[in-house]
């Protein structure tokens, strides 16, 4: 098998809580090429987070690991570029400064300061925020704090963008705006993209695959939705096309219908050992086309 | 928005500066306060003549005031004085010098009493020392208690048990061991101030470290991770992110830490006979006068209001240096 440009590969995570030992992932496979975009849908509590942030290295993997480039990653880094849910601005930074702050430890060596000013500007124009490059994170609105956050994270030129439900706080107008935002720089710069989302539509409409996660503890990989809709995806004409609604109606019935929270242990059970066999077809795998991804 | 007053054009600005020097503006934002301080004047007036003490009728506000013009015009006699004193010294010695050329010339210094001013200078001067030595040492190491758990564990236990200690406990080992170690030839403080400055020091110290102990260490966990994601040097994490995310916790400390320091002055001044306003209380009730009561109530409030005055000080530097200028201070 050809080496994939981030590959996560058997990962498992073994929470130390005052002695009690929780398991949190079990057997996580995920495998990206270069400018892929991806989501992670589950249930709250699922894990999803804890992935995204084992791929960032802010959390270490107790069996499994992560490599981009073929390399392991073992620590956090601006290859990785994060963005949190509540935008994480830095409140006594102006929208200028929290992204340079980045820029300039990433660039320091290599662009001169004129250099890194252009590109600090250019970047802020990218989220559509240079007219409010002075003004303090507290000043702009929520929509607007967020595009500064992925502005500061593209500017660190990542190989992978992580977001962690960026759009998650926002209104549903200002969501739908930064999902066009996002969609039509994922297409101009080409970046390789893992979004958490609790946001079905919002699934669809931005990715390439959808992987969706079984329910902890032990959580893992359910199934994985291949998204085929053309580019650029357009939502409005998408809301009455039969593929989105399919693929949407997929989704919904992966989350509601076989791993609602609230179900018996017993679903559960067979979600899990169907992630340890994964080369043998489990029950989801019948319904959902699945990419086949999960096999080891 | 607080910042109103910088956006506005210069006109606008003039035309609300104007509005605030109309008296409808501030008569009643003063009121209420210049109330309550003529109530408790002649609460104080009307107690102050049913006291009599060994040293006389317990001093009213008008005693008070008179003592307080006698203390001011003591000082510039003083001065007068000392400055009459070069001056004759002077002329002595360039008499000296034009009758013999080669005549030793002697040059003293004036050994003048310190006059209630001087000696509040004397306490500003040491508490300022002491404060500054204090947090030179505790806002570095409550910044490493807050970012390391394991310094945190290390240091807790000698904090805990030292904070609740009165620096008045440690006034004569401090005496004991600066008279024992500082014996330079000419030296640049005098023992009195070191002994007051490290006392003040030994209490300034706890309400920072420990303030600043928890302002860093209660900084948003998504900012750190910020933090790491961008890969910042330790010394850039603590300079951009660490340091301007505590400093409301920091300055919450160094206003305790100014405050206790202030109170822990005048005692160890009165306990060590070290120059400055606590000893000026003490010689006062040493003497023993008819004035004297008086003369140690102006110390009281003079104490009082430098007290109150260094804490707005250090207000009005946490609402410089603090980002949050919606954060209500008070």
């Amino acid at each position: 098998m050809s080496i994939k440009y981030l590959d996560i590969t058997g990962v498992g995570i073994e929470f130390d809580t005052n002695g009690k030992k929780y398991r949190a992932l079990q057997n996580v496979n995920l495998k990206l090429d270069k400018g892929e975009f991806v989501s992670l849908i589950g249930h709250s509590g699922c894990g999803k987070s804890t992935v995204l942030n084992i791929v960032a290295g802010l959390h270490q993997a107790t069996e499994g690991g992560v490599a981009l480039e073929g390399k392991e990653v073992l620590d956090p880094g601006p290859d990785r570029a994060v963005v949190f849910q509540n935008h994480s601005l830095m409140p006594w930074l102006s929208v200028y400064d929290n992204v340079a702050l980045a820029v300039d430890q990433v660039f320091r060596k290599t662009k001169s300061r004129a250099e890194r000013r252009q590109w600090i500007e250019h970047n802020l124009q990218l989220v559509n925020m240079e007219h409010a490059m002075d003004k303090l994170p507290g000043e702009i609105s929520g929509g607007m704090q967020q595009r500064v956050g992925i502005a500061r994270c593209l500017a660190m030129e990542p190989k992978v963008l992580l977001l962690d439900e960026p759009f998650g706080a926002l209104d549903a107008l200002t969501r739908a705006q930064l999902q066009d935002s996002l969609m039509s720089i994922q297409t101009a710069l080409g970046n390789t993209v893992i979004m958490i989302t609790h946001d079905v539509d919002e699934a669809v409409l931005l990715s390439d695959r959808i992987v969706m996660m079984t329910n902890g503890p032990a959580a893992t990989i359910g199934d994985i939705l291949e998204v085929n809709l053309p580019r650029p995806r357009d939502r409005l004409e998408l809301a009455e096309d039969a593929d989105f609604v399919h693929l949407r109606q997929q989704v919904l019935e992966f989350l509601y219908a076989k791993h609602d929270k609230h179900e018996s242990q017993a679903v559960q059970s067979v979600a899990d050992s169907c992630a340890q066999l994964s080369a043998i077809p489990g029950p989801e795998k019948s319904v959902l086309s699945s990419s086949g991804t999960q096999a080891a | 928005m607080t910042d109103t007053a910088v956006t506005l054009p210069p006109q606008q600005r003039f035309a609300q500066m104007a509005a605030f020097l109309r008296p409808s503006q501030w008569v009643p934002l003063l009121l209420v306060p210049c109330l309550g301080i003529i109530v408790f004047i002649l609460f104080w007036q009307f107690s102050a003549s049913r006291i009599e003490t060994s040293l006389g009728q317990f001093p009213g506000p008008v005693q008070v005031w008179e003592q307080l013009q006698n203390l001011g015009a003591e000082h510039f006699r003083e001065r007068d004085k000392e400055v009459a004193f070069y001056q004759r010294q002077e002329k002595r010695n360039a008499e000296k010098l034009s009758a013999d050329p080669q005549a030793a010339v002697k040059l003293r210094n004036y050994t003048g009493k310190p006059t209630f001013i001087d000696q509040i200078f004397t306490s500003l001067v040491t508490v300022a020392a002491g404060f500054v030595l204090a947090n030179m040492i505790a806002i570095p190491l409550g910044v490493l208690c807050g970012l390391s758990t394991g310094v945190y564990k290390a240091f807790n236990p000698i904090i805990q048990i030292f904070k609740p200690v009165s620096p008045l406990a440690w006034l004569p080992l401090v005496t004991m061991v600066v008279s024992a170690t500082y014996s330079v030839e000419d030296p640049l403080f005098q023992k009195a101030f070191l002994n007051s400055a490290i006392t003040v020091a030994l209490c300034c110290l706890w309400p920072t470290l420990i303030n600043t102990t928890v302002g860093v260490a209660s900084i948003d966990k998504d900012l750190v991770n910020v933090s790491r994601v961008m890969a910042l040097s330790p010394l850039v994490h603590v300079r951009k992110i660490v340091l301007p995310a505590a400093i409301p916790m920091i300055f919450t400390g160094l206003r305790l830490s100014l405050a206790t320091g202030w109170m822990v002055l005048i005692a160890a001044e009165m306990l060590a006979q070290n120059p400055g306003l606590g000893k000026f209380v003490w010689d006062e009730f040493q003497n023993g006068s008819s004035n004297s009561l008086g003369r140690i109530m102006v110390a009281v409030l003079v104490i009082g209001v430098i007290g109150f005055m260094l804490d707005k000080m250090m207000l009005t530097l946490q609402k410089r240096v603090s980002w949050d200028k919606q954060a209500v201070l008070r």
